[in-house]
């Protein structure tokens, strides 16, 4: 029987991978746009961002100073009986010390750091069931750099495709250099308001070589992720050939009146980390096996 | 690599922030501040009010930066130092410069007009340094002296730190109007409209 401790435990380990280290999708795909860059000053730029991931992992370090807020993303399986929030939140607070895990929630109001982390409805969690006999963790620290460059859209259904085009350059554009690009994009399309901006922030957990299943919507991704790199906004906003690494999208059935959208920036260094806790203590990371 | 490598010292005078040009590279030594969001608003209001604030700005290097730090007996040591992203102090900047006279503001993706406008005023460069790279920029830190203002926060305090070798810097906004990311903007303005022809959009 897996322990309370144990998934605190596990969760730490987690962070501290998830932290340290990005997932395989995402470092191919720096080097590659490294490699691709001719131009003096961009170069520099990829320069330093593959030196620091190399430091990171050889120290052992969180690659950012912005280890974000932690939104976690659980199934469970049908028959759970341990408190895994329990072990989530008492995870963070421990990574926070042990890791170190800069301390980031603060009170929205009052802006008070408790310095651990951890407050009302944060670490965020998201919960769902399914028949599998292990925990499965998934975490997403999440910088703010990136998050405030994050909008929605309630669209009319008039204005389509288009419309639909016509918000995610806008909202590339009036991001700019501020969300470290060379960005990942996560796009909601259709649910509800709130439904779309958890869309938007699902489609960031996808690795970004792989296409939706939709084919329409594949090709949506594509089309927006070539026009996107034409606009040279490049790393950093210092210019280049690669201004977004990836873009994903999740749609969900939305209400006949309405046509919700909504974009959920992340930075370059675009951690997400999953750990699967098994019945008899086992733990597998999956995105950081490698 | 066609550009000099410059290396500058603080405290930086008016006619060392006027020598350096947009798009230089260059390497920092000595002390650094870090200073975001509640540092700027809590030092402008220390002023209006007449107040000492606990250090000196006047030709410092201004780091937007929020590090994670960590206690090693009774030491602070740093773990991770990147920048923040700097557009969040557009608004208080302008004033923060006029006040204080920092001769350097570090710190990732720009200032908007009236903070270049300030600089050209009052000599003072934007180096800008790799938004995420915190190992990296952590190196170029050799020591922490203190912090002030500790309960804003562990990454609103100002943390004093000295530092050796410390970037690469880009000169992104020089004292006299340059802006490699006005430079950039323009650029971008000019690829939306093929942008635009791609996508099938006015």
């Amino acid at each position: 029987m897996v322990t309370e401790v144990d998934i605190q435990n596990a969760i730490v380990e987690l962070l501290r991978k998830t932290v340290v280290k990005l997932p395989a999708d995402i470092e191919r795909r720096i080097r590659q746009a490294y490699a691709e860059e001719t131009d003096e000053v961009p170069r520099m730029q990829f320069k330093a961002i593959v030196d620091n991931i190399e430091l990171a992992e050889k120290g052992n370090t969180p690659m950012c100073q912005d280890t974000g807020v932690t939104i976690f993303y659980v199934t469970l399986p049908r028959e759970c009986k341990v408190n895994v929030e329990k072990g989530i939140v008492e995870g963070v607070r421990k990574a926070t010390k042990e890791v170190p895990l800069r301390p980031n929630a603060v009170h929205p109001l009052t802006r008070k750091n408790p310095g651990d982390n951890v407050g009302e409805r944060m670490p965020y969690i998201n919960w769902k069931v399914a028949d599998q006999d292990y925990i499965e963790v998934t975490v997403m620290t999440k910088g703010a750099g990136s998050e405030n460059m994050s909008q929605l859209a309630m669209l009319t259904p008039s204005a389509g495709l288009k419309g639909i085009k016509e918000f995610a350059l806008n909202t590339v554009m009036r991001a700019g250099s501020n969300p470290c690009p060379p960005t990942v994009i996560g796009m909601g399309i259709g649910g509800s308001a709130d439904i779309c901006m958890k869309l938007a922030k699902e489609a960031l957990l996808r690795p970004i070589d792989q296409r939706h299943k939709d084919p329409e919507i594949a090709k949506l991704e594509t089309e927006l992720l070539e026009s996107m790199n034409m606009l040279g906004i490049g790393p950093m906003g210092l210019g280049g050939k690669t201004t977004m690494l990836g873009l994903n999208i999740e749609y969900a059935y939305c209400h006949t009146a309405s046509l919700p959208v909504a974009i959920n920036v992340q930075c370059w260094a675009a951690r997400r980390g999953t750990v699967r806790i098994y019945p008899d203590g086992k733990l597998e990371f999956p995105i950081h096996e490698r | 690599m066609n550009k000099m490598q410059k290396r500058l010292k603080t405290p930086i005078s008016e006619s060392d922030a006027r020598a350096l040009k947009a798009g230089e590279t260059i390497y920092l030594d000595g002390v650094v501040y870090t200073g975001r969001d509640e540092v700027h608003i809590h030092a402008l209001e220390h002023f209006e009010k007449g107040q000492k604030i606990p250090v000196d700005f006047r030709g410092a290097a201004l780091f937007h930066c929020g590090p994670i730090m960590k206690k090693v007996g009774d030491k602070w040591e740093v773990v991770a130092a990147g920048p923040t992203t700097s557009s969040r102090m557009n608004s208080l900047e302008p004033q923060f410069i006029e006040k204080f006279r920092p001769g350097a503001i570090i710190g990732k993706g720009g200032m908007s007009q009236p903070t270049i406008d300030a600089m050209k005023t009052f000599g003072c460069v934007y180096l800008a340094i790799t938004g995420g790279a915190a190992v990296l920029a952590a190196k170029g830190i050799k020591s922490v002296s203190g912090v002030e203002w500790f309960e804003l926060g562990m990454p609103e305090a100002i943390w004093i730190m000295n530092a050796d070798n410390f970037g690469p810097l880009t000169v992104a906004i020089d004292a006299h109007g340059n802006s490699l990311f006005a430079d950039v903007n323009t650029k971008v303005k000019e690829n939306e409209q093929k942008v635009r022809a791609k996508l099938g959009l006015k």
